[in-house]
């Protein structure tokens, strides 16, 4: 069987036969620590540098950022994006716990509809579960709240980021998913709309996931 | 799947006349180097990450039979499924098994070397299931016909005119007077066509960067956003990659990601980093249901413990061909190889044997860029003397080179005869060429004068000046 043949193959290639228990020991230790790298040091900030440099490099990469007090100021916020990009008035919003008392009622021209994006919705909006300054990254884990395809199929993707969830690297983000559980089905790490280089090396945005990204940073 | 290797003789001088081409490499050439210097300037820890980046993956070969394990272990209990495959057609068949078994008709595609690598698409179709590319340069060049020539930019040989050409030929249900304005309208109209080729999908197949022993995740990274779709939608996602691509932890993982972008295209992180572990879990929004990994060795196992185990660090960014003078010169086709450039010219001997791809390690000018740039530091132009050494060992080599390379090192071995010959040689070229200054014309060397004027010698040989030079001090 193909399984015993490639593992044998490599352990005579190694010399030698399967790891002995203390050595597969050490070997799970190893994993289990989650020992971190070097990390960056452009990350480590107080939380108000951590938002200046998300920002930064979200900006670089094309997507917008915008700074609310609040959810509450969600629903003008998406109105006027939409309005300034030309962008007919409806969204879909992710079930997440955090937008279901967001007061969209208070922009009646805006046809809000809560649940999984279909290929049909242009606009969607979603929560991010961490913000990485680092390289002003959005971290995007599957679940009951967060459908993927509000990631993807959208023209335009709005995300809700709580400032407080910006961290400086990607190994706190990670830290926390662990915290919140086993690794969920998809974790994406969003930087940008949605690119391509491959016609002349030239760059285009909006390949086939979102052409524009707009990032709502929410302090309250 | 490109196997003309033995070709590449013919393949480069054609490479070098195509003035498409050159012109496409001359565009594309200053921009691999310039995006991913920016890119590294911007973080000072580069250098000192590439050394981490190399001693992680030293740690999963010496390791690797018991993180593939672990890896597998962990698939399964996330719900997945692994299919070990020792060969290209074992993996070709558990695929097909897969999307027969889903009742596949037509299946999307992320971009993945290791499809091409084991002949995929070809091998789908005569089996009655169409695969669809969906990497924008991987789709025109399925509709095209016609290999990657690169590892990431797989179209970039290709220009502006010969996309819209293409598209007008196959997109015939659009007005065949529209206009294209911009490169932007070529990108819209792909992503049109292939939204609904995504939706209409039964199975999902990517390849993957990293597969995480600690989770039983496959890691992609895209710009498009197309392989997510591509794991996204269909109710099954097949991953199909070599066994190398294990990685411990998490940690590791991102410590990876760090020098991947930023030595491929130059981003600091690419716009979808995305991990998938299992099928769908049961309060999730969405999602495939099926989640198998096709793991591929091919060769890959008889690398560990020669001397070309280095190469298994390789993380597929591009940046040792983006760099290079020959790729830069004859473009990625000549290769005649999946895997082009100087880690093509390491892998394709261990993949196709030294008797078909003998000529990839000789086409190298030993110059170390892509040392140099390599995120995980192997010693490509070490790896291509060894295949050389090799090649030699074997007697494959022509009659001529052969007798020229053992009279060379007959008097390599005499230095004082070597010096004394070859300063009664320059001297002598020297006296004939004294009055024009260069020769168009010299036995044994047509195939330099062929091209260009040999210069006359002037004055002594190196060894002689240096003597001299260490006397006068």
């Amino acid at each position: 069987m193909s399984r015993a043949e490639i593992l044998g193959a490599i352990r005579r290639g190694l010399r030698r036969g399967e790891l002995p228990a203390d050595q597969t020991a050490m070997l799970a230790a190893r994993t289990s620590m989650h020992r971190r790298h070097i990390i960056p040091a452009r990350g480590k900030l107080d939380l108000a540098g951590r938002i200046d440099l998300f920002t930064h490099y979200a900006e670089r990469e094309f997507a917008t950022v915008a700074r609310l007090q609040s959810y509450d100021e969600i629903p003008e916020a998406v109105a006027t994006y939409l309005a300034g990009q030309n962008i007919p008035p409806a969204v879909v919003v992710a079930p997440h716990p955090a937008l279901q008392n967001v007061p969209f009622d208070m922009k009646p021209m805006l046809d809000v509809r809560y649940g999984v994006s279909g290929p049909e919705d242009l606009v969607s909006v979603q929560v991010a579960f961490a913000g990485i300054a680092e390289t002003g990254t959005l971290m995007l884990p599957s679940g009951p709240t967060r459908p993927v395809k509000n990631n993807l199929l959208p023209d335009t993707a709005i995300v809700v980021l709580p400032a407080e969830y910006i961290v400086g690297c990607y190994e706190e983000a990670f830290d926390t998913l662990r915290e919140a559980g086993p690794m969920p089905r998809n974790v994406m790490l969003v930087t940008g709309p949605s690119r391509s280089a491959d016609i002349e090396q030239t760059l285009e945005l909006g390949a086939h996931g979102p052409r524009r990204l707009n990032i709502l940073i929410v302090d309250g | 799947m490109l196997e003309s290797s033995e070709a590449f003789v013919g393949q480069a001088a054609a490479g070098l006349a195509d003035a498409g081409l050159q012109r496409a490499l001359a565009k594309a050439k200053p921009q691999f180097v310039k995006k991913r210097g920016g890119a590294v300037e911007r973080l000072p820890e580069f250098e000192a990450l590439r050394d981490v980046a190399a001693g992680i993956k030293d740690h999963v070969i010496a390791n690797l039979d018991y993180y593939l394990e672990v890896y597998a272990a962990a698939v399964e209990r996330s719900g997945g499924v692994v299919h070990w495959c020792s060969t290209a057609e074992e993996a070709r068949a558990a695929v097909l098994k897969i999307c027969r078994d889903a009742g596949a008709r037509t299946v999307t595609k992320g971009k993945s070397m290791v499809t091409e690598e084991i002949g995929l698409n070809d091998y789908l179709e005569a089996n009655g299931i169409e695969p669809v590319e969906t990497d924008l340069g991987e789709y025109i060049l399925q509709l095209r016909k016609e290999p990657p020539s690169h590892i990431i930019g797989p179209a970039f040989h290709l220009e502006r005119a010969e996309w819209e050409k293409s598209f007008r030929e196959h997109h015939k249900d659009l007005a065949a007077d529209r206009v294209f304005h911009e490169r932007r309208d070529i990108l819209t109209e792909a992503r049109a066509k292939l939204r609904s080729r995504f939706l209409a999908a039964d199975v999902g197949i990517t390849g993957a960067n990293f597969l995480i022993a600690e989770t039983g995740s496959s890691v992609i990274v895209t710009n498009e956003g197309n392989g997510d779709l591509t794991q996204t939608l269909p109710r099954v996602h097949v991953v199909v990659t070599g066994i190398e691509k294990v990685v411990p932890t998490i940690e590791d993982t991102l410590a990876l990601l760090r020098v991947l972008a930023r030595s491929a295209t130059g981003q600091d992180m690419s716009v979808y980093t995305t991990f998938s572990t299992g099928g769908r879990r049961v309060d999730d929004l969405d999602g495939p249901e099926e989640y198998h990994v096709v793991l591929l060795d091919n060769g890959r196992s008889g690398m560990v413990g020669t001397q070309f185990q280095e190469m298994l660090r390789c993380i597929r960014c591009a940046a040792c061909m983006n760099h290079c003078p020959v790729y830069g010169a004859v473009g990625g086709h000549a290769y005649g190889s999946t895997y082009p450039g100087p880690m093509g010219s390491v892998l394709t001997p261990m993949l196709r044997g030294i008797e078909a791809a003998g000529h990839l390690p000789n086409a190298s000018t030993f110059c170390g860029k892509c040392e140099s740039v390599c995120p995980v530091k192997i010693p490509l132009p070490n790896l291509m003397r060894h295949w050389r050494e090799r090649e030699f060992e074997r007697h494959l080599q022509p009659r001529a080179m052969r007798y020229g390379l053992a009279f060379w090192a007959w008097f390599a071995k005499r230095p004082g005869l070597y010096r004394l010959g070859t300063r009664v040689a320059a001297m002598g070229l020297g006296f004939l060429g004294r009055k024009r200054g260069y020769f168009d014309r010299l036995p044994f060397a047509a195939g330099w004068t062929e091209g260009r004027n040999f210069p006359a010698p002037e004055g002594d040989t190196f060894f002689a000046k240096y003597s001299a030079m260490q006397r006068e001090k």
